[in-house]
């Protein structure tokens, strides 16, 4: 499992966040995305802290939190992979592609690694279908892929992971 | 003003900074440099030249040359041959602009030659980054015009006058919502932009975004003006990064210089702009969903009536309309509603923008006036499906449209046409299928989706789209019967009619079309219990070919103990037989195919 760091420090910056937006008709969302980026995931910890915060009850809060696929309540993966399951990509052949990185890193789509590594999700459409099949790895993306190139691109993540 | 006598364009849209666009500007600028010409010519960073196909696109101007696929390593060879000392670097050329030595510029390229760009048309032309650019190109002035010379009932009217109809589905006609939501008096009232664009192979929202964002804040601000309403969301999906900090950056510079906010132009109109991230829910691109997203809550659709036009946002009248719509605003209201209206077929006017992908050769964005033929689209612009394989059917309309066959490649593309068809217009994604794609798996593929993505609030779409999927699962693996297929059939019509909101109501529009035009694929699924594309894997049938040399490897190895030689004599003296699968016991296991020796891999799947 990948690990969850709920630090003073963090819970600090999201709290900075809220005091600025305040007294807007802000809503939930922008607070949730802002919990997402600074935690890596949204767990009940933070939802009651957000409910505090808010005076939103906490089952409203979870409610959302699990509604939109952006939110999670486990913590992810020091590498997200991302395999784009838009129309475009699915006709030329991205399903192979997830299937192969699934064996290879031996996880199902939304599983974690058990050293933390690795997540895998199945993403909606980013918008890339001019590169068919795409998949990101954080921020990194790569398109036009053939199952046979696999194993390099994960590679570059777990050798740089052993030299650090 | 600094003048150069070149100006190299790179695009900065998704697909060619994934293929590291910014990079490639950034080394060009170091050889510029290194050359000392760096303030001779210059390089700007535009928003999507719509051919993703061929990217990182590189243009330089004045001759128009295109470059394709540039890597970074090619940047030296482009600043020293063709800036420096002025040859074009052939091999580097996009392969349909050199033709028997004659170079084509880019706007005389099969790709772009058919198009005309409203929505687009500053998509690749300007920094996407920079007010300025904008403003050059008669950026603002018709959102000057309608403040100084027009009544909000005359902007009204112009865009009536020019029978736009709405680009992000539905196509219901955008004058009249204006007029309806101007009808609504409140103390607050919001213009909210529709940019949650979720149909999975469609991008001209985020291109247009990405490429001219100050064209959406300009139309806004119109429209704010026209229904008297201040405040604007533009509800964008988390999922498009450029798109969201091009908006930011866009947003900040028309505020600095006062074409937003306060008292604009003096006129005491006032309009403020804010962004909304979406968080990954398909359904939120329905307009009542996405008020629910923007209040904060779970994206559920509301019954209508009330209609936003007069319960929106936080309960006041809001106006919404998508991405594309905004954009072709501007000009509406500079060359006027008829001359818009000129453009495209009855009930059918202006351009669309079209996202091909798929299988396809020229993947990308491509605008084109409406009554524009599926064929000239496909072929003449998009060049076909690639590897010469067959046309099978287009998917118009994303996962709510439907499969349009070859026999429909000559109808002229409008709202009705393929309404009529069994499609939609959808907002214009269009994923070109060729051959090798099995219909059945793609109606399960789309199902898949809209089954995730829905909300759960009504029970036909909730429940029903999962039980579709289900039969459709069966006829992938083979166990489907006629009684499901009567099932399925009559599932996707209940659905259709009884679901809350359009994603429901539009779910089962892949099921019906496919069942309508591609019947005999799922025949052969149920009855042959064979997939004719070879796609669906628990169908394929393994058979031994005449290539057999009756060597037994394979009977040795079938776990089913189902592999015999009772085929055809091979050796007439030795009675030696060709070895035959029993497809009743055969499971699929693949140990005879890899058992078979390399040199005559006799056995196939299909």
């Amino acid at each position: 499992m990948a690990k969850l760091d709920l630090s003073k420090a963090k819970y600090a910056k999201l709290k900075k966040f809220i005091d600025e937006n305040q007294g807007e008709t802000c809503g939930l969302m922008p607070v949730l995305h802002q919990a997402q980026e600074i935690f890596g995931c949204i767990p009940i910890e933070v939802q009651k802290f957000i409910s505090e915060e808010l005076n939103v009850s906490v089952a409203e809060i979870y409610g959302v939190v699990t509604f939109y696929s952006r939110f999670s309540t486990e913590p992810v993966g020091e590498y997200v992979i991302g395999v784009c399951l838009g129309t475009a990509c699915y006709v030329k052949g991205a399903q192979k592609i997830i299937d192969d990185i699934g064996s290879k890193l031996n996880i199902k789509p939304e599983q974690t690694t058990k050293d933390g590594k690795f997540t895998l999700t199945a993403t909606r459409c980013i918008g890339a279908c001019g590169l068919a099949p795409v998949i990101t790895i954080n921020d990194d993306v790569y398109g036009r892929l053939t199952p046979d190139q696999i194993p390099e691109i994960l590679s570059k993540y777990t050798d740089e992971l052993e030299g650090e | 003003m600094q003048f150069y006598r070149a100006h190299v364009l790179i695009c900065g849209g998704t697909g060619c900074v994934s293929s590291k666009s910014h990079e490639l500007k950034a080394e060009m600028e170091k050889e510029l440099k290194a050359l000392g010409i760096d303030n001779e010519v210059q390089i700007v960073m535009t928003g999507c030249f719509g051919l993703c196909e061929a990217g990182p696109i590189v243009i330089v101007y004045p001759e128009g040359t295109f470059y394709s696929q540039v890597k970074i390593k090619d940047a030296k060879r482009i600043v020293t041959e063709h800036l420096y000392k002025g040859r074009i670097v052939k091999d580097l050329l996009y392969y349909e602009s050199i033709q028997q030595d004659k170079i084509k510029a880019v706007n005389e390229v099969d790709f772009y030659a058919k198009q005309k760009r409203i929505a687009l048309a500053n998509c690749g032309v300007i920094d996407p980054e920079n007010i300025d650019e904008y403003i050059a190109l008669d950026g603002y002035q018709a959102l000057i015009k309608v403040l100084t010379q027009m009544k909000p009932e005359d902007v009204i009217e112009e865009i009536k006058l020019s029978e736009l109809r709405g680009r992000g589905g539905a196509g219901f006609p955008t004058g009249l919502k204006w007029d309806i939501a101007s009808q609504y008096k409140d103390d607050m009232k919001y213009v909210c932009c529709n940019a949650d664009e979720g149909d999975p192979g469609a991008f001209m929202d985020r291109s247009i975004l990405e490429g001219t964002p100050h064209s959406v804040l300009e139309a806004m601000a119109i429209a704010g003006y026209a229904t008297g309403a201040k405040k604007g969301y533009i509800y964008v999906r988390a999922e498009y990064p450029i798109a969201v900090k091009r908006l930011q950056i866009a947003i900040k510079q028309a505020k600095e210089y006062g074409l937003l906010g306060e008292d604009i132009f003096d006129t005491n109109f006032s309009f403020d702009i804010e962004i909304r991230l979406g968080a990954g829910a398909f359904v939120c691109g329905e307009e009542t969903a996405l008020i629910e997203s923007i209040e904060g809550k779970r994206g559920m659709p509301r019954t209508k009536p009330p209609f936003p036009a007069e319960k929106g946002i936080w309960g006041k009248p809001t106006l919404l309309n998508n991405v594309e719509t905004f954009a072709n605003i501007p000009l509406i209201i500079l060359k006027g509603g008829e001359w818009f209206s000129k453009i495209g077929i009855e009930g059918s006017k202006g351009t669309k923008v079209f996202a091909l992908g798929g299988k396809i050769k020229n993947t990308g964005l491509v605008e084109v006036p409406m009554g524009m033929t599926l064929r000239e689209v496909i072929y003449d612009i998009g060049g076909g499906c690639p590897n010469g394989k067959e046309f099978k059917a287009v998917q118009t309309g994303g996962p709510s449209g439907g499969c349009l066959t070859k026999e429909h490649l000559d109808t002229p593309i409008g709202y009705d046409n393929l309404v009529k068809l069994g499609s939609m217009m959808g907002s214009g994604g269009m994923i070109i299928m060729d051959e090798d794609t099995c219909m059945v798996d793609i109606a399960r593929y789309f199902l898949d989706f809209t089954c995730e993505e829905s909300c759960g609030k009504c029970t036909p779409c909730r429940e029903g789209t999962k039980r579709l999927k289900e039969l459709l699962d069966r006829f992938c693996t083979g166990k489907g019967t006629f009684e499901d297929l009567d099932r399925l059939e009559s599932l996707a019509y209940y659905i259709q009619d009884n679901s809350l909101c359009n994603l429901g109501q539009s779910a089962p529009n892949p099921v019906i079309s496919t069942l309508t035009h591609f019947r005999d694929e799922y025949l052969a699924h149920v009855v042959d219990r064979r997939c004719p594309t070879g796609v669906c894997k628990a169908l394929l049938q393994y058979t031994i070919t005449d290539k057999c040399i009756g060597c037994g490897s394979c009977a040795k190895v079938c776990p089913q103990e189902c592999i015999e030689p009772v085929g055809k004599v091979i050796n007439e003296k030795t009675n030696r037989r060709a070895y035959v699968i029993d497809h009743t016991k055969c499971i699929k296991c693949g140990a005879c195919i890899e058992a078979c020796p390399p040199k005559v891999s006799a056995i196939i799947t299909q």
